[in-house]
């Protein structure tokens, strides 16, 4: 391969393995808050719209606190973002040293949009009652806007490390810089967004109407927690299998630009024409046992050919190859939830559509309510899948993870200590929703007379 | 000189970092120091609800600070962050006891649970500034040489020079936050928490010139290069101007003028920062030039179109939001009047809204057909293209079809 000269002389760090895991469990907490910055301020101000229509003010109680959850959650959504930030230099100054000046300034625009979403959030939240209400919808509409522009930029990132381009190398030294080409002319990032874009609403949409489900489990079942539930289960039961249909897309791009990480999602050693795809299964000595293996599958919905030629892992050296199984369990975790996902959609809609209500069964609310967290999971594995495949490369084929990370002591001391501060945000988080959802209704008057508390 | 350019991006950021998320933190000292009963727990309430609006923004300017260093000056910041790493984790970690403790704040309502959530808080309050003014000292002692970690782990930040600036960060945030918080209670007419922020601001105000002072002495027995810089030509002039400024604060304080008083403390700060700036230029680290540490020239002038373009969004929604907020539009009795929510609603038309969905509703099955064959089956990327806008379409055309109609049906 290339070999690169690094800003930084790499050093040896014994801790590379958990300063990764620490990558991971930042990311990992940070991605799911990140899907309600994504989806929840759309959906909060789709109620409050449909409170200035019909004048009902169920829908406004429910905007009111739908918003208070909103910025308890946007609030951890930057700190742990913050951390992220911090670890950019933390973990991996090297990566940052040598390619800052390419991909650093998607974070600088993505500052920007944060900027405008706190700035329009605190005016948003703290403006209830207090703004005529045009200016109030008019305040939610920049936080609508920048959820997706603040996810766009991260991902031209994300997209760049996977498929990097707008600079050349020579000597090993990073020369002809283009950052706007390496950030937006990359054909790799349109899917990755959209399927990421897609997975803020299922996930949010999913937990948002599981609370309610459970709820109605529990008998709690008014009109308030009918709008409640339906509001966000019709998005995410729309948006779930199309985003079958579109990890169809991402996973063709990845067939084409990553040939490596498609051989470690299916475990395909050898390279083959008309491969077969297996389902399950556990990849030992080279190859996939206990799996299913239906024949031509892989060729056929990689390539869409019968006999298309699929690259193996043999392609490259061992030492190039990410760990198969830990990349195929994660991305078979996404596409077995997606796909039961879709299915609960489906069931959503025709009842929906053929019966104009909502389902009966208590096994369709038992479902909801674990749809939330299998979406998360999905979420994250797939993530997953993303980041491990591109192992050992964090920037792909250019510059290997080891190289990027810090020679700094302490990497244990510094994952412990961040443990345990998830761990009591947690809690936090927890205690904080429990609070937020046993507040009392506000009375049941008429539209204007009741207060937003503050 | 286009080196430079980015350089005064970030000075100007770390400026705004210094005073307004420093106000934060300084709120969060007081929340500590208010004592007991009913008057402390006035206090708490005050120094919270002034900030609870403005935190998130004020926070971002360290980000910003973070994304034009890593984008401009990509080895100085893998150099810093490597050596400094302890100092910024500790940092990281108070961002986020801080970040909570506003979020927790939100659903607390028993007074057992705020005070535990206020000394959190107080806790923060202590710790990121001081490891940022650490850090700070550690780069203007030139104790950052360039590479990967190469500096001293624990001394790199923790020397005289370090600490010194570290506590003079706590005393700053401390002043500043009284002084804001002063002109707050002024703003919604409470005479009584009015005094006792400036009381607050006065004291602490001596203590931060004494502090300066000092830190002064620290910085010529320990860093006599950054001393000797920041004696001569400009930098000088910047540390008088710092000095006189702080006395003016404390004069206004003392005469009321809070809103000015805010106004020329920030000038203090700035100062400093740039006073600092003007004794190491263009030295970034030992051996770092401003122009061999910069990125690539496009690098650089897109960043500068970006700052400037992003500025152009950014200071006007700034100035919304603390338009409203210092002219009491937060505040609790500051009740919109007028149409109310009615207004808009012009009387509820869910007939037009169920007519609406059954057009949504064919439109979204056409659209997932199209959609379906373009991304899916087809293979050019312009075909995927169309192909993602017309599923995305689908859904929204399907939402638009279920729930406008759901909702006036009233469930
Ligand atoms: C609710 C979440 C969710 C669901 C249900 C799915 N995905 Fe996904 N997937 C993601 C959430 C996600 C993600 C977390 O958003 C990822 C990580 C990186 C990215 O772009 O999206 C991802 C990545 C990702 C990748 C790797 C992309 C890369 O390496 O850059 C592929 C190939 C797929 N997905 C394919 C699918 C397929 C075929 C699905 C069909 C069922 C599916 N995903 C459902
Ligand atoms: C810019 C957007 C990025 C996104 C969205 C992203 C996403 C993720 C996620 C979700 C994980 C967790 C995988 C898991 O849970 O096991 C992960 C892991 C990781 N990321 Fe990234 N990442 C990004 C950028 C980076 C950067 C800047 C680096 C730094 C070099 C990096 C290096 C890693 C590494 C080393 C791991 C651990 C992989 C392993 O355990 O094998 N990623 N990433
Ligand atoms: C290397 C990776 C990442 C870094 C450095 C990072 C950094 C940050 C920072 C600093 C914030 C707080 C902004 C503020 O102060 O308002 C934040 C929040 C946010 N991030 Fe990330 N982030 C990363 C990964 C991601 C990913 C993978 C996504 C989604 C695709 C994402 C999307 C967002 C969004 C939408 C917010 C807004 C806050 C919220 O709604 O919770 N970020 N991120």
């Amino acid at each position: 391969m290339l070999s690169l000269a690094a800003a930084l002389a790499p050093v040896h760090q014994r801790y590379l393995l958990e300063a990764r895991q620490m990558q991971a469990l930042s990311f990992g907490v940070h991605i799911p808050l990140v899907a309600f910055g994504i989806a929840f301020p759309a959906m909060v101000l789709f109620v409050e719209w449909l409170y200035h229509r019909t004048g009902d003010p169920v829908y406004r109680t429910l905007a009111q606190r739908w918003s208070k959850v909103a910025i308890a959650l946007f609030a951890v959504g930057v700190i742990t973002g913050t951390i992220l930030s911090f670890e950019m230099g933390l973990l991996w100054p090297n990566f940052t040293a040598t390619f800052g000046g390419v991909f650093g300034l998607g974070f600088a625009i993505e500052g920007f949009s944060f900027f405008m979403e706190a700035i329009f959030l605190g005016i948003y939240v703290y403006g209830w009652q207090r703004l005529s209400p045009r200016a109030h919808m008019l305040s939610g509409i920049p936080v609508v806007i920048t959820g997706f522009t603040g996810s766009l930029m991260v991902i031209s990132v994300n997209a760049w490390m996977n498929h990097p381009t707008g600079f050349a190398l020579r000597a090993g030294r990073v020369i002809d810089v283009d950052p706007l080409h390496a950030l937006f002319g990359n054909p790799y990032l349109w899917s990755e967004l959209i399927h990421m874009y897609v997975a803020g609403y299922m996930v949010t949409g999913f937990l948002v109407a599981g609370a309610y489900a459970f709820g109605r489990l529990r008998g709690r079942w008014g009109r308030y927690e009918r709008a409640a539930l339906a509001i966000p289960l019709t998005i995410a039961c729309l948006a779930a299998p199309v985003q079958v249909l579109i990890g169809d897309w991402v996973a063709r791009d990845v067939a084409v630009d990553q040939p490596v990480k498609l051989a470690a999602i299916e475990g395909l050693y050898r390279t083959t024409d008309g491969a077969s795809e297996h389902l399950l299964g556990w990849y030992t000595d080279h190859q996939v046992r206990y799996g299913v293996a239906i024949p031509h599958l892989l060729s056929l919905l990689a390539f869409h050919s019968w006999d298309a030629r699929v690259r193996g892992l043999a392609t490259v050296p061992a030492a190039q190859r990410p760990p198969v199984n830990v990349v195929r369990i994660a991305f078979q975790l996404m596409v077995s939830i997606g796909t039961m996902l879709a299915l609960l959609g489906l069931v959503y809609l025709v009842v929906r559509i053929r019966r104009r209500r909502l389902p009966g069964s208590a096994w369709f609310y038992r479902a909801a309510v674990l749809a939330g967290p299998l979406a998360t999971v999905a979420l994250i594995a797939g993530w997953v899948t993303t980041e491990v495949g591109r192992q050992p490369w964090v920037v792909y084929r250019v510059m290997p993870t080891s190289a990027a990370v810090t020679g700094a002591g302490g990497i244990p001391v510094g994952y412990g200590a961040l443990v345990v501060t998830y761990l009591a945000l947690a809690v936090a988080v927890a205690w904080i929703l429990r609070r937020l959802a046993r507040a009392p209704m506000p009375g049941k008057g008429p539209a204007i007379a009741t207060r937003a508390g503050s | 000189m286009l080196a430079t350019i980015p350089l005064v991006f970030v000075l100007a950021g770390l400026v705004l970092y210094v005073v307004l998320a420093g106000a934060d933190f300084g709120a969060g000292l007081w929340l500590a120091l208010s004592g007991p009963g009913e008057r402390g727990a006035r206090i708490r309430e005050h120094a919270h609800r002034s900030m609870a609006p403005v935190w998130e923004a004020n926070h971002v300017w360290l980000i910003f600070v973070l994304t034009v260093t890593w984008t401009a000056y990509p080895a100085f910041f893998g150099s810093v962050a490597s050596t400094l790493g302890a100092a910024l984790l500790l940092a990281g970690l108070g961002i986020i006891l801080r970040g909570a403790s506003y979020a927790l704040r939100a659903g607390a309502d028993g007074r057992r649970g705020r005070r535990a959530i206020d000394t959190a808080f107080a806790i923060a309050s202590l710790v990121t500034p001081f490891s940022l003014g650490a850090a700070a000292g550690a780069i203007a002692s030139e104790r950052v040489p360039v590479g990967n970690a190469a500096g001293a782990e624990f001394t790199s930040w923790l020397n005289p020079t370090s600490v010194a600036i570290g506590v003079l960060a706590v005393v700053f945030a401390a002043y500043l936050a009284a002084v804001y918080l002063a002109a707050d209670a002024g703003r919604v007419g409470d005479a009584e928490l009015e005094a006792a922020f400036r009381r607050r601001a006065l004291v602490s105000g001596f203590l931060a010139g004494a502090v300066a002072a000092a830190t002064l002495v620290v910085v010529h027995s320990d860093a006599r290069g950054l001393y000797d810089g920041l004696v001569q030509g400009g930098a000088l002039a910047t540390v008088i101007v710092s000095g006189l400024a702080g006395l003016i604060t404390l004069a206004l304080v003392r005469a009321g003028r809070l809103q000015l008083a805010r106004v020329s403390a920030a000038l203090a700060v700035a100062a400093v920062i740039a006073g600092w700036a003007l004794a190491r230029y263009p030295t970034l680290l030992p051996g770092l030039s401003v122009d061999r540490a910069a990125a690539s020239h496009d690098t650089l002038v897109t960043l500068i179109v970006a700052v400037v373009a992003g500025g152009v969004l950014l200071f006007p929604s700034l100035g919304l939001l603390f338009g409203l907020l210092l002219r009491g539009r937060f505040d609790e009795g500051a009740a919109h009047t007028g149409a109310g929510a009615a207004g808009i609603a012009a009387g509820a038309r869910p007939r037009a809204l169920v007519a609406a969905g059954v057009g949504a509703g064919r439109g979204a099955v056409a659209l997932l057909i199209a959609g379906v064959g373009l991304l899916n089956v087809a293979g050019a990327p312009w075909a995927h293209g169309i192909g993602v806008t017309a599923l995305l379409g689908a859904v929204v055309l399907g939402f638009v079809a279920i729930v406008p109609a759901m909702a006036s049906e009233a469930l």
